[in-house]
């Protein structure tokens, strides 16, 4: 009879991390940032389809890098459980807080129970009425769940990335400051990211229900100007 | 946790009913039970669309009534279902007011899944999916049959819906008009309705109408000076919905009141 060849626990579980984060490595990065007037997220991504960046709810937005499918499957299980819960209670039952907990146990779960973990790294942004009560929750591969201040990177890369932007990032510039300053701290010194490289979503404080709005090419390269 | 992680072959699509019914929160399954006639419960009336050079004109009385009293004099049966169309609702008040909000989710619940909004078509047909399920609640005496009007972007037109209980679906080319007082509102818009008519033109028919309709339907509410409640009168276009002031309606129905007035005295001296 064959035995199973014994591995450490400790082992296991470094195989898995690494496993994880080579898949997220190979992916493009993103940042989230504040500004005077919302949240601005922006991410390096050539395709004008499959995106990177969505809307869960009315104050709520979605960024993953990654495995697409991966971060996708993760998208809709986050607009389904908030439209359920807006319906089933009230709109302003739906916050970001409890939606990435359940993210947070989705991923713990895989990464320890399942065959393969996600191949992915998520962000869950929520406009608040003011700059004090906005969140962004990180949520790792591996279901380690980080409630970050002002900014947040996620991807390959990050740390670099994290460096140029803390250096330039101000939570009081206008919109297209503070898009020029992200995208100068996810090229790099070496890169120039156009608008086609480039994902731009908003979720804007302001009296419209719904925060979120992307920005299509033509208007990103308005705001790199 | 409400919302299971759905594996292939469980997963409900983009479809925010289904999502529901796999939930275990079907909107539609009330019990079949009691003596339905005796049941009372709010009702709503009239309400109507029509169509103009730019799009189309949605209004609606704010009455409801329960047998032969007044139950509320402020509801909105005429609402937006997304930015470029609106839904209008006559029937039992409380089934209609949440298959309003399903509807909405609906189409908010697919636009967020698929990152694009569904076609105007396709929103008729969702409605009267909506209908069709609430069809044994309709033999219990709790129909309720709305009107779907809005501008069909890949069209550039507006376009507007009627419905009956079983879910059946009739597109209109002119005005639909719909409750109990939708038969006079009918005829004031089969004879006031004019090709290529302006905005402005639109909405003085549609006052009009709701007017004509209060006159005869003691279950439509008129223009209440009063309590200055109006009418929801609100135009679809290109630029999406856009509901009328009440102080815009207020000095259409003084002007509607003045005509009729010095008709009047024409006839009498």
């Amino acid at each position: 009879m064959n035995q199973p060849f014994y591995v450490a626990p400790e082992q296991l579980m470094k195989d898995r991390a690494d496993y994880a984060r080579k898949g997220i490595a190979r992916g493009r990065a993103l940042v989230a940032v504040q500004y005077n007037d919302g949240i601005v997220v922006v991410a390096e991504n050539t395709s004008n389809t499959l995106r990177k960046v969505s809307e869960i709810y009315d104050r709520i937005g979605f960024a993953g890098v990654g495995k697409y499918n991966e971060f996708d499957q993760l998208r809709r299980f986050g607009v389904r459980n908030a439209d359920v819960r807006g319906y089933q209670y009230s709109r302003d039952d739906v916050e970001a807080r409890s939606l990435a907990n359940e993210y947070a146990q989705i991923l713990g779960q895989t990464f320890t129970h399942d065959v393969k973990p996600y191949e992915v790294e998520i962000l869950l942004a929520e406009v608040g009425v003011d700059q004090a009560s906005d969140q962004l929750f990180h949520i790792m591969y591996d279901g380690t769940l980080m409630d970050e201040r002002g900014l947040s990177v996620l991807g390959g890369d990050a740390e670099s990335i994290t460096e140029r932007l803390r250096h330039s990032w101000k939570p009081d510039d206008d919109l297209a400051t503070a898009v020029k300053k992200c995208v100068s701290a996810l090229s790099g010194p070496d890169r120039v990211l156009h608008a086609g490289d480039l994902e731009v979503a908003v979720l804007r404080r302001g009296e419209d229900r719904r925060c979120f709005q992307r920005f299509d090419d033509a208007e990103v390269a308005k705001l790199q100007e | 946790m409400v919302v299971p992680f759905f594996n292939l072959e469980n997963d409900p699509g983009s479809n925010f009913t289904s999502l529901l019914r796999k939930v275990g929160l079907d909107p539609f399954s009330y019990a079949h039970s009691g003596d339905v006639q005796s049941l009372q419960a709010p009702h709503g009336t009239t309400v109507l669309a029509v169509r103009y050079n730019n799009g189309v004109v949605m209004a609606g009385d704010r009455r409801a009534t329960m047998g032969s009293r007044i139950s509320n004099r402020e509801m909105e049966k005429v609402v937006p279902a997304d930015r470029h169309s609106g839904v209008a609702i006559s029937g039992t008040a409380g089934i209609a007011m949440d298959m309003i909000k399903i509807f909405q989710l609906q189409l908010e619940h697919f636009e967020k899944l698929d990152g694009r909004p569904i076609s105007l078509e396709g929103k008729a047909n969702q409605l009267s999916q909506l209908v069709r399920a609430n069809l044994s609640g309709a033999m219990q005496g709790l129909a309720v049959v709305p009107i779907f009007a809005g501008y069909d972007l890949l069209r550039s037109t507006g376009r507007l819906w009627d419905f009956d209980v079983t879910g059946g679906r009739y597109e209109e080319r002119e005005f639909v008009a719909t409750g109990s007082g939708g038969g006079p509102a009918s005829t004031v818009l089969k004879v006031g309705f004019r090709p290529g008519m302006n905005a402005d033109e639109a909405i003085n028919l549609a006052c009009r109408a709701l007017w004509e309709a209060a006159d005869v339907d003691s279950a439509t509410g008129g223009p209440d000076v009063l309590r200055s409640i109006y009418p929801v009168v609100a135009t679809i276009t290109a630029d999406g919905w856009e509901r009328r002031e009440d102080s815009d309606l207020a000095t259409r129905f003084e002007t509607l009141v003045q005509q009729q007035r010095s008709q009047r005295e024409g006839t009498t001296t």
